[in-house]
């Protein structure tokens, strides 16, 4: 694992990001204070069920929210000096795919059909640096190469449907990485995969990692990806931040019965056969019928009175193994 | 030894690819190519393989919702390969299916009552008042609240429209159940509650399930065998844990080793990742179809096409590889 110093400030700081959609019942908060941070070089992990704002949180540090429907309204990005929550589009436009680089979840629908693979990676180069065709073209060529395309000379004229689901997400890589950025934003990067295809994936973003110290925020519902991809971890639910550490320390001693919870729930390979999981029972509470207090309270087995009317607040320090749980201590099995 | 439910010998499913102003099949997708099976009574068969292998066209074939090219299916002692619809319909009581998608497959205007009293519709059995009470049994067999009877699907949460989807499947009580991918499009938490109902169901009702799906891990999980197919071939097929424990043919190995597991201890382990796609099933390689992602290749791989047999280890029970050699 890299080794990052202590006194580093890092290169993204989200502070109690709020991000609300407005909706016909009224506005509902997608991500409702969350706050992270993302040290130079290193990867950090965001884990969630469907709709816990994994992916808002993600289009929120890039302001891509669709718009008018949602809107940020507390809390601040803070990006190689500048607040990205309250900067102007100017800059956002200079940063987008120039410092903070993209990927998403299905190439197919993120590539534009109508044009060729080799303008659609140069195109970043073109909008944020003064390069000459021809010098944008050996960018965009050996980036191809370490992507892994074979012939990518004749890559550079195809069409996104003539690649396979595996390729048109090196293209998407290539694209994202194509201007040196320092933070790639990753959403879901290899969930329209197969798992051999997926492999494939994981190993080459780790590799351009460690090649170009890149750092990355890589957003999954995976806890298999996070582990065996990132440094840190964000455990998110219900638009909250449950638990957040360095891997080894929320995957070996997960503290917030949410995280055990999940843990425990997945079938693994080495389990016995037709034994019954662990599950957390119900469901995740619709964002408009949020419970008070813990959010997680009517489906967790620890629930005291407390839970029902305070919501917990991260403990600890920035930097540390953080939960939101006002029972932790006394639910993590020592 | 007993006769397994379902049988299923050299199995075919070839799809015309059309083309030329003629519209002529120019070629054929072999979707299915020469697959042979058996599931016995109780037990799950587990079928993995990647996105394109095949493994949902030969579920749907085997509960004939596609007309199989060539070979047989035997279900209970019949050959139902070549059946009319009109003599089908006597046989689907005791073939049903889930689907991967509960949003998709359970019609939107109907109540989550005439949902799961259709099958007893369509089979003209039990008087209306009679099915009511069937479908508070069945709503409380996959625990779903009673009150669910008079609201429509997409009232319902992922999970519990997965649980309509079991509830109409096990409704006639079948011998088999087919289950096409039934828990990817679901949470993880959601995903072990449904995996838990489906084993309880079967132990409850002795049910037979062939569980169709690309994650192995889920479906070591609940299978007791398990086949692996890769381009319409079944790779290797045996017992659960010796499959997990002691792979034999190398894409199997490519499969478990591929599989992100939950734990961070692994993380540095040197990992032999598959190179290269899946080839065009409209257009295999020659011999061994995995011969051109294989490390192992070699010329024989490229001119012969092993066929499936019994490896050396396994005497207790059956267990399977598609490979020339033993790697």
């Amino acid at each position: 694992m890299k080794q990052t110093p202590e006194t580093n400030t890092p290169l993204l700081r989200v502070e109690e990001l709020v991000t609300a959609f407005s909706t016909e019942t009224g506005q509902v908060r997608a991500v409702d204070g969350v706050s992270f941070e993302v040290a130079a070089g290193r990867t950090l992990g965001i884990v969630g069920e469907s709709g816990c704002g994994k992916t808002v949180t993600a289009l929120s540090i890039i302001q891509l929210l669709p718009y008018p429907n949602a809107s940020i309204l507390g809390g601040r990005i803070l990006f190689e000096d500048l607040d990205l929550a309250s900067a102007e589009i100017e800059e956002l436009q200079r940063i987008r795919g120039n410092r903070i680089g993209m990927i998403f979840q299905e190439p197919m629908t993120a590539l534009n059909p109508v044009h060729q693979i080799g303008r659609q990676i140069m195109e970043p180069l073109r909008l944020h640096q003064d390069l000459s065709e021809k010098e944008a073209l050996s960018i965009t060529l050996n980036m191809l190469n370490k992507v892994g395309i074979p012939s990518p000379e004749i890559i550079l004229s195809e069409y996104p449907h003539q690649l396979s689901g595996g390729m048109r997400q090196r293209v998407m890589i290539a694209m994202a990485l194509i201007c040196n950025p320092s933070l790639v934003i990753a959403d879901e990067p290899t969930t329209a995969l197969d798992v051999t295809i997926q492999a494939q994936i994981l190993e080459l973003l780790q590799d351009m990692q460690n090649q170009s110290q890149t750092s990355f925020i890589m957003i999954t519902h995976d806890l298999g990806v996070i582990a065996e991809t990132c440094d840190d971890v964000v455990v998110m639910y219900a638009g909250r931040v449950a638990e957040q550490g360095t891997v080894e320390q929320v995957f070996n001693a997960p503290r917030h019965p949410y995280t055990q919870g999940l843990l425990s729930s997945i079938p693994r390979l080495h389990t016995p056969r037709k034994t019954q999981l662990k599950t957390i029972e119900g469901m995740v509470p619709a964002l408009q019928d949020m419970p008070p207090g813990c959010r997680f309270n009517n489906r967790c087995s620890h629930t005291i009175d407390q839970c029902r009317t305070h919501y917990p607040n991260l403990d600890g320090q920035v930097g540390e193994h953080r939960t939101a749980c006002h029972r932790w201590q006394e639910v993590t099995p020592s | 030894m007993n006769t397994p439910l379902l049988e299923v010998n050299d199995l075919k499913v070839y799809f015309p690819v059309k083309g030329g102003i003629l519209m002529r099949a120019k070629n054929y997708n072999k979707a299915v190519d020469g697959v042979s099976i058996h599931v016995n009574a109780g037990e799950t068969l587990g079928l993995v393989g990647e996105s394109g292998c095949g493994k949902s066209t030969l579920g749907k074939a085997i509960v004939r919702l596609l007309k199989p090219t060539e070979g047989q299916i035997i279900f209970d002692g019949n050959d139902i390969s070549t059946l009319s619809a009109s003599e089908l319909k006597p046989i689907r009581r005791d073939i049903q299916m889930i689907f991967q998608d509960p949003g998709e497959s359970l019609n939107s205007r109907l109540t989550v009552g005439a949902l799961i009293g259709e099958p007893f519709e369509i089979h003209n059995l039990d008087s209306p008042e009679s099915r009511r009470r069937k479908v508070l049994e069945l709503l409380d067999q996959v625990g779903l609240p009673a009150n669910a009877i008079d609201r429509y699907p997409f009232e319902f949460s992922g999970g519990q429209r997965q649980r309509i989807g079991i509830a109409r499947a096990i409704a006639l009580e079948p011998k088999l159940i087919i289950c096409d991918e039934p828990v990817s499009a679901l949470d993880v938490s959601i995903q072990s509650q449904i995996l838990n109902l489906m084993l309880n169901l079967q132990q409850k009702m002795q049910l037979s399930y062939l569980f169709v799906a690309h994650d192995l891990a889920v479906v070591k999980h609940v299978s007791d065998r398990i086949a692996i197919m890769y381009l319409g071939h079944i790779m290797e097929i045996g017992d659960a844990d010796e499959i997990y424990r002691d792979a034999k043919h190398p894409y199997t190995r490519a499969l478990i080793a591929a599989i992100p597991e939950p734990d961070p201890s692994r993380r540095g382990r040197t990992k032999d990742v598959l190179q290269g796609d899946v080839p065009s099933p409209i257009d295999p390689p020659t011999g061994c179809v995995f011969h051109t992602r294989c490390a192992h290749a070699r010329p024989q791989c490229v001119a012969e096409q092993p066929s499936l047999r019994e490896t050396a280890s396994s005497e207790l029970t059956s267990h399977k590889v598609a490979c020339h050699f033993d790697l």
